[in-house]
């Protein structure tokens, strides 16, 4: 055997080893770019996020904090009367506390920008608390009452004082004032539940999410409820009981195509076909539902599928061999074995429907409304409509609202998230 | 080894009338063509078969996997069925219990019987079929679920069992005839697929054998194993075969000698030769069998 193999001189030897050498620092070259490469694209990806994180939360940091003047106010019963409480002229109660800080001011104009300091819903807030409590007729009582968005920027230093007065909202006037109330330790500073509690407004002070929030629960509830019992009873069919022809194969082709429709196209249809068609109710969760189910249902049913197709065939066999029905073999074993990358998927669809935007504005979810929705058929918004809304709003409380709100919906997306790896680490657990 | 141990001496001693004789009893009902088609060698059914296979075509689409396969099973017998790959001996074991049914444009033509009922009339209802002729895969296929719920998923789908101590007994009893029990009954309730291998297929022959069927089907069940879990589970079939019909495949020449009482040896889809093992092995009739055995292809 030896005899085959050319004798190689020793010069010959050193080459050949040479060129292996060359050959394989190359190679190692070649390894260390591509990990550098690796990791400069992955610093460039973390880097965008930290600063696309880092400027919502510079923006919107200041919209969870609000600006407070606690005042005296005299619920006299020459405004409120104690029968009907909800008429009383609650605006007057809170100017003549104000004249009573400042007992100077007595000219119209001037009496005019004193009362701008409170948000003008303030009334609304005392009429609410009063007509809850109405023993408290007849009595003063300590009233914390937000600042209107002028004087709020100007405490968070949004307003600066240095501006000349005509480039400014706020009169050096106003300022003193505000200033004086801040000496007297009647200026305060909160944590802006209103932001999570209240409907949306036209004044920011008071604007909150609350009737987002709930739009966008009813709405995904709704897409939930529609796509995931659809979507995996399709997959399950297409997987695993349809014959494999030609129908079924234009079909899983439309399926795939309708994953990639941009969204806009499930609004037009939905106003075509729910709206217009069905008469279904205007701005409602339940048309968005039914719209965003319709986007989300190809996700759901390509994910399904190819979490089925992913559990062996030796588990259906198993089955089948121990004298179980096809649809014993599936509901029992496929279907559970399945369930983690089903939910993953299913996930991943709600979590696309919850920052879907463009189809809702088509079917009228970007409407202003200033009450929570009670139920899927009263006309609401959702938080992505409603931060199309915001920024769309020229008032500045409404930047930082707008920026507040986006983290909102980002902070829901990662709990979603969060849910769907507990789910699915949880169900991997139990096998 | 093991088969000189094990099977009973009565068995060789009259191993050449008893065989032929009942070889004519079944073949020569009034069907003389049958006996003809079959290779003289090949004609070696055990006495008072289980199984009973004639004339047996399987055809995939239109490629023709197996020609004209008749052989009997019979009851409490270790039927070995070896052959190189591709040569329908999976096959032919799949058509025992209908697992060819799932595959699309698997049609099969020819008769078996069970206990003298073909399985592809309509009286024969697959589910009923598939529960008393249980299957064990080539490579271990628990469920991923906990051991319990492995063995008693047989049994809870056929109602085997009216209480949770009746299926405890199920479970227990089927895990000690697999000779797992001394090894799982403290974790019954962890995942079958924390097991090892050769633990997972015997968990396999639990669960096929909790539903207490007539013929247990083995596609190569040693195939994925190493030496000690295969030496187990060939013991495991020796003790099995005193109560059950076994039939495996295997690659393993030495394997079909270590434990089978009869062994078939198939080619190209056609069965060659089936003869009790021993003088299989030591007289192959057939030259393809001659040429096997002697390692000239495989």
């Amino acid at each position: 055997m030896n005899s085959n193999i050319p004798q190689s001189t020793s010069a010959e030897i050193t080459g050949t080893l040479q060129l292996a050498r060359q050959r394989i620092k190359k190679r190692k070259a070649l390894d260390r770019l591509l990990f550098l490469s690796g990791l400069g694209a992955l610093a460039i990806a973390v880097s965008v996020l930290i600063i696309l994180i880092g400027s919502l939360v510079a923006t919107g940091h200041s919209a969870f904090i609000q600006t407070y003047i606690t005042l005296d106010l005299d619920i006299s019963e020459r405004y409120v009367k104690r029968e009907d409480p909800f008429k009383g002229q609650y605006r007057n109660i809170i100017n003549e506390a104000l004249l009573q800080q400042f007992p100077g001011v007595t000219e119209r104009s001037a009496q005019r920008q004193l009362f701008s300091l409170p948000s003008p819903a303030a009334q609304y807030m005392l009429r609410d608390h009063i007509a809850s409590n109405p023993k408290l007729i007849g009595n003063t009582i300590r009233f914390a009452i937000p600042v209107s968005d002028p004087y709020d920027q100007l405490n968070k230093g949004l307003v600066l004082r240095e501006t000349e007065e005509q480039n400014r909202r706020l009169k050096q006037q106003q300022i003193n004032w505000f200033d004086t109330l801040d000496h007297r330790g009647l200026i305060s500073n909160k944590f802006n539940w209103n932001l999570l509690t209240n409907p949306d407004s036209r004044f920011p002070e008071v604007a909150g999410l609350a009737g987002a929030i709930m739009g966008s629960l009813y709405t995904l509830l709704i897409c939930f409820a529609v796509s995931f019992p659809v979507g995996i009873g399709a997959a399950i069919h297409l997987e695993l009981f349809a014959p494999k022809n030609r129908f079924t194969d234009l079909i899983e082709i439309n399926i795939n195509n309708l994953a990639a429709v941009p969204s806009i196209v499930f609004g037009l249809l939905a106003l075509a076909v729910f709206l217009n068609s069905f008469g279904m109710p205007r701005s409602t969760p339940l048309v968005g539902g039914l719209t965003l189910a319709l986007m989300t249902l190809p996700t759901i049913i390509i994910a399904t599928r190819s979490a089925l197709k992913s559990v062996p065939t030796s588990i259906h066999d198993a089955a089948l061999a121990l004298g179980a029905s096809r649809q014993q073999a599936v509901f029992h074993h496929i279907l559970p074995a399945a369930m983690p990358g089903i939910l993953t998927g299913a996930i991943i669809g709600m979590a696309q429907a919850l920052g879907e935007t463009a189809p809702l504005l088509l079917i009228g979810m970007n409407a202003f409304l200033a009450a929570v929705p009670n139920t899927p058929i009263d006309a609401s918004t959702t938080l992505p409509t409603q931060i199309f809304l915001w920024a769309d709003s020229p008032e500045r409380g409404f930047i930082s609202r707008t920026c507040a709100a986006i983290l909102v919906l980002l902070g829901l997306l990662v709990s979603m998230n969060a849910i769907a790896i507990f789910l699915r680490q949880k169900l991997e657990k139990q096998h | 080894m093991f088969t000189l141990a094990n099977t009973p001496a009565t068995l060789f001693k009259d191993l050449p009338q008893s065989g032929l004789a009942a070889s004519h009893a079944i073949f020569s009902d009034g069907n003389p063509e049958q006996t003809a088609s079959i290779p003289e060698h090949g004609v070696m059914p055990a006495s008072n078969p289980r199984i009973m296979a004639s004339r047996v075509n399987v055809f995939y689409g239109r490629k023709q996997a197996l020609h004209e396969v008749s052989i009997a099973l019979g009851k409490q017998e270790l039927v070995a069925f070896i052959g190189p790959s591709g040569c329908g001996k999976s096959t032919f074991l799949r058509t025992l219990n209908r697992m060819n049914d799932t595959i699309d444009g698997c049609s099969v033509t020819g008769k078996i019987e069970l206990d003298g009922i073909d399985i592809y009339s309509p009286q024969m209802d697959v589910i009923e079929l598939r529960s008393r002729v249980g299957m064990v895969f080539q490579k271990p296929n628990p469920f991923p679920k906990s051991i319990y719920d492995n063995v008693a998923y047989g049994p809870r789908i056929h109602g085997m069992a009216r209480s949770k101590s009746e299926l405890d007994i199920i479970v227990e009893s089927a895990l000690t005839q697999a000779g797992l029990w001394n090894e799982v009954k403290d974790r019954l309730g962890h995942p079958a697929l924390g097991l090892s291998g050769g633990q997972q297929q015997r968990l396999c022959i639990a669960r096929a054998i909790a539903v207490r069927p007539e013929v247990i089907l083995m596609d190569e069940p040693c195939s994925a194993l190493d030496p000690i879990a295969t030496a187990t589970i060939e013991s495991l079939l020796l003790e099995l075969k005193q109560e059950f019909t076994i039939v495996v495949v295997t690659h393993s020449m030495q394997q079909a000698a270590r434990i089978s009482d009869r062994t078939a040896f198939f080619h190209m889809g056609k069965l060659i030769e089936s003869g009790w093992t021993r003088s299989f092995f030591d007289n192959p009739g057939h030259p393809l069998t001659q040429q096997y055995l002697g390692g000239k292809f495989g």
